[in-house]
């Protein structure tokens, strides 16, 4: 009786599960939502300048267009924005623009039907290549069509605190930090000093994306501009790939950065003399560090102008569900023109990614030279790979990278061998 | 009653439409149709939270399933047992299975011999004893969020532990060493819920007989050998239930590696399966293979689950 009950309860089960995942819902925006105009929702990164700034914005359109309303509110809270984003796009309510949509999240979010190519819209490809110039092929798909515009960019460098270099008697004007050498001796003099509990506190968790913050900045410099992946295949399995990991494994052996995660912000809480930021850290750190900035170090001590790093870029997706794509589209191009590129740069410190940068705000810049440094850096970034299984690519990379590199379990360079071609298989899986 | 019961199932040709309507419905729904009725709303509960979705994790395992925007043309064949394969081909995956053994090995015995010893100390007639349940019960219903906090505390490489230690502090330390991480998170999350599986002794200590107590102590045992032979095998279903319990949440282990280690760390040391199923369910989108690792991980509780049983009531 018992088993004939288990039996019957597993065929019942079964049944459910069979006929829900047979079953299908609703539609989303469709070809005629194309043109169609009329009120859309937009999401905004929660992020307290960004959240100014895009009120401003649709303040400003909305005032414009009255039919037409927009209606902006914060991401809503969760891990991350992709989870949130993701869990939207199945569900069908995710809003039209998210004005925070990680390149790294994008190929998930086509495959699962959730974006509207660009493309699509008559002016669309001609409107992303004018604004952003021959930086914005990073940000075209496999199938080279445009599912993202480029936003707004990062760039991240070596932020330093004066402070404590000057108590480890190291010149806060110009501190040795160009070369592999040269970054390493004035880490074991930062810490040997007792200046700094660590010399660089970047996180060695095992989050995918928390070799944006170590390894490929580094790498994207070392390398000459180089992505992760480049015609689907692995390119850190390299001498520059090597140079870059062997760097911070020395950091990490040699306790100049710590292998335990700090809790909070390490250095503006002086625990760490250095971090690897891009200018969102300059409103940030304002009256908290003396701070000052350097490129990311390169095993040969390159020129700062030749210099590449990570870009950290966020951009701004359309999603499928949104019914009025024709509002959404006009309010793309309004958010990003050169009035509120502007507004975004004052407002944020957030350098826009358009290829007149440097000199449609260069009043602004030269008034602001630590953002300059930030603006000149943003001409030689490197963008994530567009590519198929992209966050489990960079989860495998990490993983592969926290066993070698912070744990030191087993050797570099084999490790590198064995992470790309794991790689490499995974990017040419659809 | 025997006539009651004859008249019932053998009605007569000539019974009125009442009465045969009547029949049906007992037929259906029993003779006690009001209990199917108490027991609906949880039933319905049961179907709605726990069949369905495992019904169709069992369905998502053997297709190559991702998640889509509703409307978007997608095909997911079935695949066999692909995802199977992924999923055990996985070094991540194997690892955390191992790991989650190693939880188990350290959590259930401990969990185990704790409550039934504070149980036992609780029961009786000690100083404090309302403060002192009350005590080993808050860490139970308090937020993990808030508790691991304490934790990192307590353990991180300048916590209070290494402090008190000075140089006999490990070297990494606890949640950064990947001989100790595990460990550690078993006993947090034993000290966590030692107060449930606490309050589980106490509701079955109070059936063990005090005349059981009387006699032994009569024939000469003391404490320690009353408690072996009259509390231990008097409690024994509670064991059963307690090591049953303490075996299904601890391979559901997820929060503690995911706060206390930062995401299984150090390199992948204290990574649940649970972990690695929000990994590659939710982070990589691929539901396919975090099905897979599931329905192994249920058919390993069950496994493990009947086996206790087995041999924790056996005579």
């Amino acid at each position: 009786m018992k088993s004939k009950t288990v039996a019957a309860a597993a065929v019942l089960t079964l049944a459910i599960g069979a006929t829900a995942a047979c079953g299908s819902s609703g539609g989303s925006g469709g070809s005629s939502a194309l043109t169609a105009h009329g009120p859309i929702k937009v999401w905004l990164s929660n992020n307290t300048e960004e959240v100014a700034w895009g009120k401003d914005m649709v303040k400003a359109w909305n005032a414009a267009h009255p039919k037409e309303i927009v209606t902006a509110q914060e991401i809503p809270a969760g891990k991350t924005s992709e989870e949130v984003i993701g869990a939207a796009i199945t569900a069908g309510n995710a809003p039209c623009l998210v004005y925070n949509t990680a390149p790294a999240a994008v190929p998930g979010f086509q495959k699962a039907g959730g974006l509207v190519a660009l493309d699509s819209f008559k002016d669309g490809k001609a409107y992303i290549e004018a604004r952003s110039g021959a930086a914005a092929d990073q940000y075209k798909s496999p199938d080279g069509k445009f599912y993202q515009i480029p936003w707004k960019s990062n760039p991240v460098m070596i932020f330093y605190n004066k402070d404590i270099m000057t108590k480890a008697g190291i010149d806060p004007s110009a501190p040795p930090l160009a070369t592999y050498d040269q970054f390493i001796a004035t880490s074991k003099k930062l810490v040997s000093s007792g200046a700094a509990k660590a010399a660089i506190w970047p996180a060695p968790t095992s989050e995918f994306f928390q070799s944006w913050f170590d390894f490929y900045p580094l790498y994207a410099a070392e390398s000459g501009g180089k992505q992760l992946i480049e015609n689907g295949k692995a390119t850190f399995d390299s001498d520059a790939g090597k140079k870059v990991a062997n760097f911070w494994r020395t950091m990490y052996a040699d306790k100049l950065a710590p292998q335990e995660k700090y809790p909070a912000d390490s250095f503006a809480d002086k625990k760490a003399a250095m971090a690897i930021v891009g200018p969102w850290a300059i409103p940030v750190y304002k009256g908290k560090v003396n701070w000052g900035v350097a490129p990311v170090p390169t095993s040969t001590g390159m020129a700062a102008d030749k210099v590449s790093t990570f870009s950290d870029a966020k951009n701004i997706a359309m999603y499928s569900a949104c019914k009025n794509q024709g509002t959404a589209w006009d309010l793309l191009k309004f958010s990003t023109s050169q009035e509120q590129d502007g507004a975004l740069l004052t407002k944020t410190g957030q350098m826009p990614l358009r290829k007149d940068l440097t000199t449609v705000y260069a009043d602004y810049l030269s008034a602001h030279p630590d953002y300059k440094t930030f603006a000149d850096q943003a001409a030689r970034t490197v963008e994530v790979p567009n590519m198929p299984n992209s966050i489990a690519v960079w989860q495998a990379f990490r993983d592969s990278y926290s066993s070698s590199v912070i744990f030191g379990k087993t050797p570099v360079d084999a490790s590198l061998a064995s992470a790309a071609t794991k790689v490499t298989a995974l990017a040419g899986q659809s | 009653m025997p006539n009651a019961t004859v008249t019932r199932d053998q009605p007569g040709p000539t019974a009125p439409p009442s009465k045969r309507r009547s029949r049906r419905l007992r037929t259906v729904f029993g003779r006690q149709p009001l209990g199917i009725g108490l027991a609906a709303p949880y039933a319905v509960f049961l179907a709605a939270v726990f069949a369905y979705p495992l019904g169709l994790a069992v369905w998502i395992s053997f297709h190559d399933y991702f998640f889509a925007a509703p409307g978007a043309q997608v095909s997911r064949p079935f695949v066999g047992l692909d995802n199977y394969k992924t999923a055990l081909s996985d070094p991540a995956v194997r690892r955390s299975f191992l790991n989650v053994v190693e939880f188990l090995v350290i959590n259930v015995p401990l969990t185990v011999v704790l409550s039934l010893v504070l149980a036992t100390a609780l029961n009786g007639a000690i100083r404090g004893r309302s403060f002192l349940r009350v005590a080993y019960y808050v860490p139970y219903v308090s937020a993990s969020v808030a508790v691991v906090a304490v934790w990192l505390f307590l353990f991180s490489g300048d916590g209070m532990v290494n402090k008190l230690l000075g140089p006999l502090a490990p070297d990494p330390s606890w949640l950064v060493n990947s001989g100790l991480a595990m460990p550690v998170i078993a006993i947090f999350v034993t000290w966590k819920q030692l107060g449930f599986f606490i309050l589980l002794y106490l509701a079955a200590l109070q059936n063990v007989s005090k005349e059981l107590y009387e006699a032994a102590s009569v024939d000469g045992a003391g404490k320690f050998r009353s408690f072996m032979s009259v509390t231990v095998p008097g409690v024994r279903p509670a064991t059963t239930l307690v090591v049953i319990l303490a075996t299904i949440t601890g391979a559901n282990l997820f929060t503690e590696p995911y706060l206390l280690t930062n995401g299984g760390g150090p390199d992948g040391a204290s990574t649940s399966p649970v972990f690695v199923m929000y990994q590659k369910g939710i982070e990589q989108g691929s539901p396919d293979v975090a099905s897979a690792i599931g329905v192994i991980l249920v058919i390993g509780v069950l496994v493990i689950s009947l086996i206790n049983r087995r041999l924790l009531e056996r005579d």
